[in-house]
């Protein structure tokens, strides 16, 4: 059980550099949407024994991780006419680089902390850190709203493979709350997209900082 | 006596043999474009065709011009000797003789730009800094690569090294190795072995003012690097040093041949990367390589 987790979270850790590594912009979301299907499928993985709710929960992020905010992004830049390429503030090498960096600090700072005995052998907790650094590298490293987005939604998915952790002591209302949270954020996003498309004729999110009346 | 002969029939069947592999490409490609394509033995008859020829030097170019070309032919020979064959074992053998392999590859490299540079062409000087620029990171990759390797088998000689089974790095090191064997052998997403547009040329545009025989030696040359590339990511993945000889042997050429077609059907599926993306994609066989490195170091610890 523990080996299939560590594969599913290297998977995850592959697919956070992909990420990185991606100029364009559906590929981001394709990798982002990629990556919330294997984290969505994990918590039935941890379970012992079949659980109705935990099954549900699964279901819900992989539906909405995979399937609804994806689509939601793409109609927000299909609505708007976005161009495709991404335009990097730190470089796609770069970038790759400092995630691959991240990805090996993660791992070895993880065996530093003290963790509990059955969560020791699994990669959760370095591929949460990973996951997170990559979103933030996403976040601060690109200039359009719509990558911008999906470095959110990836930093998300770490603090998610967190949760992992505690799933059997937090109830799912907070997960379930959190789900709701991104959807309802992805959603105000979406429209936003599209007004500072109008507006600017451009979504570089540099020209914000410049507005004047 | 004979370890000489056998050496030498080594020898000769890599000399022999490493024509075959561009053939197979391209036949590989012509069977997906649905074109019934050049024989498989194409670039023999191109060989002996330019081995007839005179050759056309350049009144500035220095004996380099002539040498360079010879120089790599011979380094890549020599590289060939060191590469262990499965079940056969390596011709040349000694501790740490996988530094000497990866030194005789920088060389051939360099002796294959200091010609294009012979030449005085500013256009060959452009061909030989992209090759040169390009295998900066190429190089890093494959030697992370050899080092997860001794890493993980506690070895420096390249035929202990590949007769063990790498575990579960191996499929992160032959999808690194696989990008190298693109990037080396000017294969499709770096370089379009076919082209003629100044632009995209990398290796093409080193060995253009090259004609006859020494062209014929470039081209024997880098056919030789592609089967050496070829040899050392099928066993990477597959430790055919383990396997009684004759199954062993059939492995090898099984996955040898598995990898030409593979470049093949890359070549036919993927078109030719844009400039700017290929120190990315280079960078990321480079962090493939190292976290197999990281995998063996974990797994030693």
């Amino acid at each position: 059980m523990n080996s299939t987790m560590n594969l599913l979270i290297g998977l995850a850790m592959g697919l956070n550099l992909l990420a990185l590594g991606s100029g364009r912009l559906p590929a981001i979301i394709r990798v982002m949407s990629v990556q919330g299907v294997v984290l969505g499928v994990m918590p039935l993985l941890l379970e012992y024994s079949f659980d109705w709710m935990v099954a549900l929960v699964a279901l819900v992020t992989v539906a909405v991780k995979g399937f609804v905010i994806p689509s939601l992004l793409r109609r927000a830049m299909r609505t708007a006419k976005i161009e495709r390429e991404d335009e990097p503030l730190i470089g796609f090498v770069p970038s790759l680089l400092l995630g691959a960096g991240g990805t090996i600090a993660a791992i070895a700072g993880a065996r530093m902390l003290p963790l509990l005995p059955e969560h020791a052998g699994t990669l959760l907790v370095p591929g949460a850190m990973a996951s997170v650094m990559t979103g933030l590298i996403l976040l601060i490293g690109r200039v359009k709203a719509i990558s911008q987005v999906c470095g959110y939604l990836i930093l998300e998915n770490g603090i998610y493979i967190f949760g992992l952790l505690l799933i059997h002591s937090t109830p799912l209302l907070v997960e379930s709350g959190i789900l709701l949270d991104l959807v309802v954020g992805v959603f105000v996003i979406g429209i936003i997209v599209d007004r500072i498309q109008r507006a600017f004729d451009s979504l570089d999110t540099r020209k914000l900082t410049v507005l004047r009346e | 006596m004979i370890q000489i002969l056998e050496t030498l029939a080594r020898l000769a069947m890599w000399l022999l043999l490493a024509p075959l592999l561009p053939g197979v490409i391209n036949k590989v490609k012509a069977w997906v474009a649905g074109r019934r394509g050049p024989p498989v033995l194409q670039l023999y008859y191109d060989l002996a065709r330019l081995w007839r020829k005179g050759v056309v030097i350049s009144t500035l170019a220095s004996p380099g011009f002539v040498a360079g070309p010879a120089v790599a032919w011979v380094a890549l020979a020599g590289a060939a000797m060191l590469m262990p064959l499965g079940p056969a074992g390596s011709a040349i053998s000694f501790r740490g003789d996988v530094l000497l392999l990866v030194y005789l590859l920088a060389l051939a490299r360099f002796c294959t730009a200091w010609a294009a540079l012979e030449t005085g062409s500013a256009f060959e000087g452009m061909g030989a800094a992209r090759e040169v620029s390009f295998a900066v990171l190429s190089e890093v990759a494959l030697i992370t690569a050899v080092l997860a390797l001794s890493v993980q088998t506690g070895n420096v000689t390249l035929s202990d090294m590949l007769s063990h089974s790498v575990g579960s790095g191996a499929m992160l090191l032959a999808a690194g190795l696989f990008c190298v064997l693109l990037a080396e052998n000017c294969r499709v997403p770096f370089d379009d072995p076919n082209t003629h547009l100044e632009l995209t040329m990398i290796h093409e545009a080193m060995v253009l003012d090259h004609s006859g025989p020494p062209f014929a030696v470039i081209l024997h040359g880098a056919s030789m690097k592609l089967l050496l590339f070829a040899v050392l990511l099928s066993q990477v993945v597959l430790p055919v040093g383990a396997l009684p000889p004759l199954a062993g042997t059939a492995a090898l050429a099984g996955a040898v041949l598995a990898v030409v077609v593979a470049v093949g059907l890359v070549e036919s599926l993927t078109a030719r990367m844009a400039f700017r993306r290929v120190p990315l994609i280079l960078t990321a066989s480079f962090l493939l390589c190292l976290f197999a490195l990281l995998l063996a170091l974990k797994g030693g610890a």
